[in-house]
């Protein structure tokens, strides 16, 4: 009786610190849109995205103020938070999803290809996406990184027709993180 | 030990099944949220509004004022005449901005520097409004009537200084005071005062995302201007596209500069004493601003 107790003790630590080991967050990572097309190329960064991931089940949320992406005009990022991202209505981009590409991934392996599948809500609006990237477990640290295309038309995000020349349909985001260990 | 087994992987399961990963990390710091784009362009029509431009930003200007529209049907109501300003704005950094421009109205050439003081923000830090100071010197280059006399350059000079307090009440409503002083240094009578004072106030109301209504009064404190001259009154439409401001408006002053518009309007909106006018902008990026990556 006394050693399942004790082995239950165990057990029920032994859950705790493993799932609190498995757990990663950065609040700075890096996402970056670029929209490419003959008459401009647009782009701008985002260094202040919080990112976490549970490898314990493999689930990842991202959080991204749209106020804080930074443009090389600045009046280009007065219209993208006024008039494009109605970032006072909508101040967060956030992503809500799982590593479903391997199934188990290994801590040892190095840089591993993933696709991760999961909801992205920008502009209020919610989609279903499903985006590869990589994921490399180093000494203390866990770096994912990926790059993928959204739509502008699926997120509600009207472009009226003299501007319509100067921003691609699909814009391409790169996401890169620095994950440290949540304790 | 059942109950301690199952109490076990309950845990496991409650952490496990946390709905959001993004709670675990607790309340975020709050960052400073500050009030942009009050105007769309740093002008409200002829007075400057709370908005400043933007570091490394050209902001070139042309603004036109018809003739007044009551000149008739032989002057195409007032579209044969115009009277023109070509400016350029410049952004040193995000809260001090530099302009030139020179109008056909007076030969009037002009200088001004605009210093954004407090900035309108909320969460962190909150300010309720943003205060900007504006210094204007203007020099009017037409030739002396009387070059019998003895003319001094001085009396060709102007100077305004203006505090603009301005608030986002909305995405919608902006407001803004202007107390203005506007110094002479040479007037045509006794009676005139070389020293202005005037209060303006304008306003804009966002009608959809690229286009606002705008108006501006300026009232001058009695018994400083000779008789004849009025308070200036203008109404106007701003449409923007893409890096062009355009702003359509009507306005009883001719000049577009403030010792001009707030001391010499002589355009009455009762008789049909306004200009159709319009002012475009269109902003360059001259520097590029650091990036953190």
């Amino acid at each position: 009786m006394k050693t399942i107790i004790i082995s239950g003790i165990l057990l029920l630590l032994g859950s705790i610190t493993s799932v609190e080991a498995q757990k990663y967050f950065t609040r700075e990572a890096q996402v970056s849109f670029f929209s490419d097309t003959p008459m401009e190329e647009i782009e701008a960064h985002n260094g202040t995205s919080t990112c976490v991931v549970d490898f314990e089940d493999q689930r990842m949320e991202f959080a991204v103020l749209i106020k804080a992406f930074q443009f090389e005009k600045a009046l280009m990022q007065e219209h993208f938070n006024e008039n494009y991202m109605e970032s006072h209505k909508f101040p967060k981009a956030t992503f809500k999803g799982k590593i479903i590409n391997p199934t188990e991934l290994s801590a040892k392996k190095g840089k591993q290809d993933v696709e991760v599948q999961g909801t992205l809500t920008i502009h209020g609006v919610d989609q279903e996406v499903t985006a590869p990237g990589t994921i490399e477990f180093t000494k203390e640290n866990v770096m994912v990184s990926s790059v993928f295309t959204v739509a502008v038309s699926d997120y509600d995000i009207d472009i009226p027709g003299v501007v319509r020349d100067n921003i691609a349909k699909e814009v391409e985001i790169t996401v890169d993180a620095t994950l440290e260990p949540l304790k | 030990m059942f109950v301690l087994l199952s109490l076990s992987f309950f845990y496991r399961g409650s952490v496990v099944g946390q709905d959001d990963l993004l709670s675990l990390l607790g309340e975020e710091e709050e960052t400073v949220d500050y009030a942009f784009a009050s105007f769309k362009a740093n002008r409200v029509i002829n007075l400057h509004s709370v908005e400043n431009t933007s570091a490394g930003v050209l902001d070139i200007k042309i603004s036109h004022r018809f003739g007044m529209i009551n000149s008739g049907f032989y002057e195409l109501f007032g579209l044969d005449a115009a009277s023109i300003r070509i400016g350029g704005d410049y952004g040193i950094t995000d809260n001090l901005t530099v302009g030139v421009g020179r109008s056909s109205f007076q030969k009037t050439y002009d200088g001004f520097l605009k210093y954004r003081l407090l900035r309108q923000s909320s969460g962190a830090k909150v300010m309720p409004v943003t205060l900007a100071i504006l210094s204007s010197l203007a020099v009017e280059t037409t030739r002396w009537p009387n070059p019998a006399r003895e003319n001094y350059f001085s009396s060709r000079l102007f100077y305004t200084h203006q505090l603009i307090i301005g608030r986002k009440f909305s995405e919608a409503l902006s407001l803004q005071l202007s107390p203005t002083l506007v110094h002479r240094n040479l007037v045509e009578t006794e009676q005139e005062a070389h020293d202005v004072f005037s209060l303006g106030a304008a306003g804009r109301i966002k009608l959809t995302k690229r286009m606002a209504l705008n108006a501006e009064y300026i009232y001058v404190f009695p018994d400083q201007l000779a008789p004849g001259f009025r308070n200036s009154l203008s109404i106007g439409l701003d449409i923007e596209t893409g890096g062009h401001v355009f702003q359509l408006h009507f306005s009883n002053s001719t000049s577009m500069i403030e010792k001009g518009f707030i001391t010499e309007t002589t355009g009455d909106w009762g008789g049909g004493g306004v200009h159709f006018g319009f002012n475009v902008s269109r902003v360059f990026t001259i520097r590029r601003p650091d990036i953190k990556e």
